[in-house]
């Protein structure tokens, strides 16, 4: 019990900047989903089992159009494929997380990912709690903010336009921040780079494989000139 | 509603499949039981770093720099929580401030 409200205290500042990302997200979700007429209910279902934002948005459309399974899942398969990163990624990390290990996985997002991936537990903190309540708070905040969402549905008035940038400052900021802890600055380069690359070639709406493919692609050609370098 | 509730459960059912898929995967084929390969943990280690570069260029996919208001308002913002970072180092100051600009910008300036 000690153990565990040690590392819930260690885990939520670490959680604010995804709280207040999540908050604004989650609920604008739901306002979208109750506005194609589904009871909240269904936001609290979907934030529950699927927990994967942008493709939480997507379903939305999938679900006030044709029904097709199908499709559905492939386009989740691409949507959500830079998962696989996060996994590898998170391999050594996970190790040893015992009971807690499945939950970790299925709570991988990006957020989640992004503070997981660049941050220890602090010295006096269980390892495996730390990283069980950072997930866990994420999936709270997620989860609530889908709900409040749901019910507030058209009530919901004031001019929200360009509040989903609070994602894309919480990725910047997390890529200073792993800029500034490393002196090899090739990694993060060859991703935004060649991101940037398939982005011109293969359009927003196509270009996550391809960076992947090629991302990983560079990476292993850099791998002798980077060791070598560590 | 576009589809009965049994259309729509299934469909949550087959998105939540595969997205819990693309999450397991890694885990499912590199076990701790086994050694993990060198080359894979290589890419654990270096992965990070690029895929927080893929991520903030995927949160910047949408933006036109051919067709007003060129990219202007993510430009100034993502400027925003650069300086802002880079002088407090204050997380939350940094986004908050960012989103900030950029909804002011959107909203009021670059409408």
């Amino acid at each position: 019990m000690r153990k565990n409200l040690s590392a819930l205290k260690a885990a939520f500042p670490y959680t604010i900047p995804v709280m207040a990302g999540y908050l604004f997200l989650g609920m604008v979700f739901g306002v979208m989903l109750s506005s194609k007429g589904y009871h909240f209910g269904w936001a609290v279902l979907m934030s529950f089992f699927i927990y994967a934002g942008s493709m939480q948005f997507v379903a939305v459309n999938l679900l006030s159009s044709a029904f097709n399974p199908l499709s559905a899942f492939l386009m989740t398969l691409v949507v959500n494929a830079r998962h696989l990163f996060y996994g590898i990624s998170m391999l050594k990390k996970y190790n040893g997380t015992g009971l807690k290990k499945p939950y970790l996985i299925m709570g991988l997002t990006d957020e989640t990912y992004s503070i997981l991936c660049s941050t220890e537990a602090p010295k006096d903190v269980d390892r495996v709690s730390f990283l069980f309540f950072v997930t866990l708070l994420n999936q709270i905040y997620w989860v609530t903010a889908s709900m409040a969402g749901g019910l507030l549905g058209s009530f919901f008035t004031f001019d929200t336009s360009g509040i989903d940038f609070v994602m894309t400052a919480l990725f910047v900021v997390i890529f200073i921040n792993q800029w500034k802890s490393q002196k090899e600055h090739l990694p993060a380069v060859t991703g935004v780079v060649v991101s940037v690359l398939c982005l011109i070639i293969f359009g927003p709406d196509n270009f996550i494989i391809p960076s992947m493919v090629f991302i990983a692609l560079a990476l292993t050609i850099f791998r002798r000139t980077i060791e070598r370098r560590a | 509603m576009a589809m009965t509730n049994t259309q729509a459960l299934i469909l949550i059912a087959v998105i939540t499949i595969a997205t819990q898929l693309t999450r397991a995967l890694p885990f499912i084929l590199f076990p701790e039981s086994k050694k993990t390969p060198g080359y894979i943990l290589y890419l654990g280690k270096v992965l990070p770093y690029a895929a927080m570069g893929l991520l903030v260029v995927y949160c910047l996919k949408n933006v036109s720099l051919l067709k007003s208001p060129f990219g202007i308002p993510e430009a100034i913002a993502v400027l925003c929580v650069v300086v802002l970072h880079l002088w407090k180092n204050n997380t939350l100051l940094s986004i908050g401030g960012g989103t900030a600009v950029y909804m002011l910008l959107v909203q009021l300036v670059f409408k």
